[in-house]
């Protein structure tokens, strides 16, 4: 109850915070896709390439992400960017990398070998297939990938506000320094309700971009 | 025309070199239909995959209408050949429209021609336009997919088209229904196709004429009739099976082995007529009684006409068996097995006897090594004669 009534009377501060929060994890992933996605694509044309590139996202996504946080200070302070919005961003973009790379990877070369051998055959070319064949039957697994990447990194953006980067982490970080449970349990509570409102959301959108005609074949992982 | 010179296919593999086309020469006239036949393995898809570049050729050369296609670049070479495999492989994410239509769009067509084209496709394919542009390939059977399938081949109208098993996956019932539809199709369209299939009554059914391969290598390659009359080693004797006689009653039209020399009755006639006229003709039981317009109304017995005497008016039985002059000899012989006959009597489009074809004959054509010369029709029915007495 007592809660409630502390949220009720931060509601404007909860909403400012929720707001940074979503932009902020919304940049990195989306700039996270744009990178992602292309590489994804790339690395079907060489296997060697796509092991190396997995391995690499792979490894990126072991690294704590206060441990990332740490390293990214003092190389961003050169252009004195050492804490806030630009080394939170970066570290979700790094993070995001590996589910939507991996994704577009695996829905791009799990395209029925059939549909790839009939789109060659009628006389395709490689960049008419992608875009007429491959990449739009990839999409509900690609946004699925990217799906994940959002959904992870609201949890790691509100450790973020501990460098300064602002969001519902700051509910949390003050919460433990000021030992007042109301806004550590308001930041943990929000930052969850966000996820599965914004998981929930992006899964709409999952099907709303899912061609027509193939909505029974939709992957959901 | 598609002419093949010495094409050949090595293919490197982890367990060495494997030879899946080996020297490959055969010509493919225009507008027939090849069918490439032969086991599993033995080089069909690899040979047909390499006319249209899917897979490259490792020496040799493929000419279309007498252009060696090398010199062609891939784009342009595919989009002028028609393509259909087993698969099908339509596009999901493609309505059926955008599926016929996605040829003519990469060859640049303006919109209103192509979207016409794909109406006349599902007219061709026997398809509804209005009930089925608009709906994506999975909402279609199997059936009506692969119809779907041969008319994105078609859709720019090539003058090739290659055909890797197309019907292998749909049941046997509408494969046999696609194949009559598509041999119509083929009768107006006289494509140049190359088709690739494991199954001989498919072959001989759509072939004009048969490659049979073995591990790689053609072993021969003539029209249906004469591989099945005269298979040229034991392989391909042995693949063609033991039966291949009988195959051939359905290559055999009734028009091609019909006598025009047949006894009739009519029903003003006496039973002491009718039994004479089934010596006459060494019929053993029976005679056809036939009306004004020389249609089969009844037949006559020999027992009958031996121990009764009146009018073969009054004493006929039901119709008798008759053939159509477009009906093969399978369906001749089947009957003549089913109704205990040595001939059957044979019918014009107007249901008028012209003559009538003998279990004899059936079995001098089995034997003879090729196939006699066609009768002409005009003579059929121009020396078809009512009764004997015209000609004594
Ligand atoms: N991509 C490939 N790599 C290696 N070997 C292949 C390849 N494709 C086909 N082969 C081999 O070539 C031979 C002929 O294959 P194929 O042309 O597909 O036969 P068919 O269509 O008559 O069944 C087989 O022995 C097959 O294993
Ligand atoms: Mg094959």
């Amino acid at each position: 109850m007592e809660l409630l009534q502390y949220a009720l009377d931060n509601m404007e501060l909860l909403l400012t915070r929720t707001i940074e929060h979503i932009s902020l994890v919304g940049v990195a992933v989306g700039i996270a896709t744009l990178t992602g996605v292309p590489i994804g694509i790339a690395i079907t044309k060489n296997e060697r390439a796509a092991k190396t590139v997995l391995y690499i996202a792979s490894i990126i996504v072991t690294i704590p992400s206060i441990a990332l946080f740490g390293i990214m200070i003092p190389i961003l302070s050169i252009i004195g960017q050492g804490i806030g919005y630009m080394p939170a961003v970066i570290a979700v973009l790094l993070y995001s990398q590996l589910p939507i790379i991996r994704n577009t990877y695996t829905a791009i070369n799990n395209v029925d070998p059939a549909l790839r051998e009939a789109a060659r055959g009628i006389g395709m070319s490689q960049n008419q297939r992608l875009r007429m064949v491959e990449i739009p039957l990839a999409v509900p697994v690609i946004m699925a990938g990217v799906r994940t990447a959002v959904v992870l990194n609201i949890g790691v953006m509100a450790i973020a506000a501990y460098i300064g980067a602002g969001g519902l982490g700051t509910f949390i970080s003050r919460g433990i320094s000021q030992s007042d449970p109301r806004q550590l349990i308001l930041g943990a509570v929000a930052v969850s309700v966000l996820a599965i409102i914004v998981d929930y959301s992006l899964l709409a959108l999952q099907k709303r971009l899912t061609p027509k005609g193939m909505e029974r074949a939709a992957a959901t992982p | 025309m598609i002419r093949l010179d010495n094409l050949t296919k090595v293919f490197d593999t982890p367990k060495g070199a494997v030879t899946a086309a080996d020297h490959i020469s055969m010509e493919v006239p225009s507008g027939e239909i090849c069918i490439l036949l032969g086991p599993s393995g033995c080089g069909k898809t690899t040979s047909l995959k390499m006319i249209n570049r899917i897979i490259r050729p490792t020496s040799g050369k493929v000419f279309i209408n007498g252009e060696d296609t090398s010199s062609l670049d891939t784009q342009a070479l595919r989009r002028n050949i028609g393509y259909v495999i087993q698969q099908i492989g339509l596009f999901p994410n493609m309505t059926i429209e955008e599926n016929i239509t996605v040829v003519p769009k990469l060859l640049g067509w303006d919109k209103a021609k192509y979207r016409e084209r794909a109406r006349e496709m599902m007219r061709m394919i026997a398809l509804e336009p209005d009930a089925f542009l608009k709906r994506y390939p999975s909402e279609l059977s199997g059936g009506q997919q692969q119809r779907i399938g041969v008319a994105r081949a078609l859709a720019a109208d090539p003058p090739v088209m290659l055909m890797d098993e197309p019907f292998g996956a749909i049941d046997p019932i509408n494969r046999a229904v696609i194949q009559d539809e598509f041999l119509k199709m083929q009768q107006d369209l006289k494509k140049t196709i190359m088709f690739v299939s494991h199954d001989i009554d498919e072959a001989i059914k759509m072939g004009d004429r048969i490659a049979i391969f073995r591990a790689g290598k053609l072993v021969q390659y003539s029209e249906p009739d004469e591989l099945l009359a005269a298979p040229k080693n034991d392989f391909v004797e042995s693949f063609l099976g033991e039966d291949r006689a009988l195959k051939r009653l359905n290559l055999v039209k009734v028009r091609d082995l019909a006598s025009d020399e047949i006894g009739l009755v009519r029903p003003d006639d006496s039973l002491e007529t009718a039994l004479k006229r089934i010596e006459e003709y060494g019929y053993q039981n029976s005679i056809v009684m036939v009306n004004d317009k020389r249609q089969p109304v009844g037949i006559i017995n020999a027992a009958v006409a031996r121990t009764t005497s009146g009018h073969c008016r009054d004493h006929f039985m039901s119709v008798p068996v008759v053939v159509s002059l477009d009906d093969d000899l399978r369906k001749v012989a089947s009957l003549m097995f089913a109704n205990d006959m040595t001939w059957v009597a044979c019918v014009d489009d107007d249901g008028r006897i012209v003559g009538q074809i003998t279990q004899r004959a059936i079995t001098h054509h089995l034997g003879s090594r090729y196939r006699t010369h066609s009768r002409d029709q005009a003579t059929l029915d121009a020396a078809a004669s009512l009764s004997p007495a015209d000609k004594e």
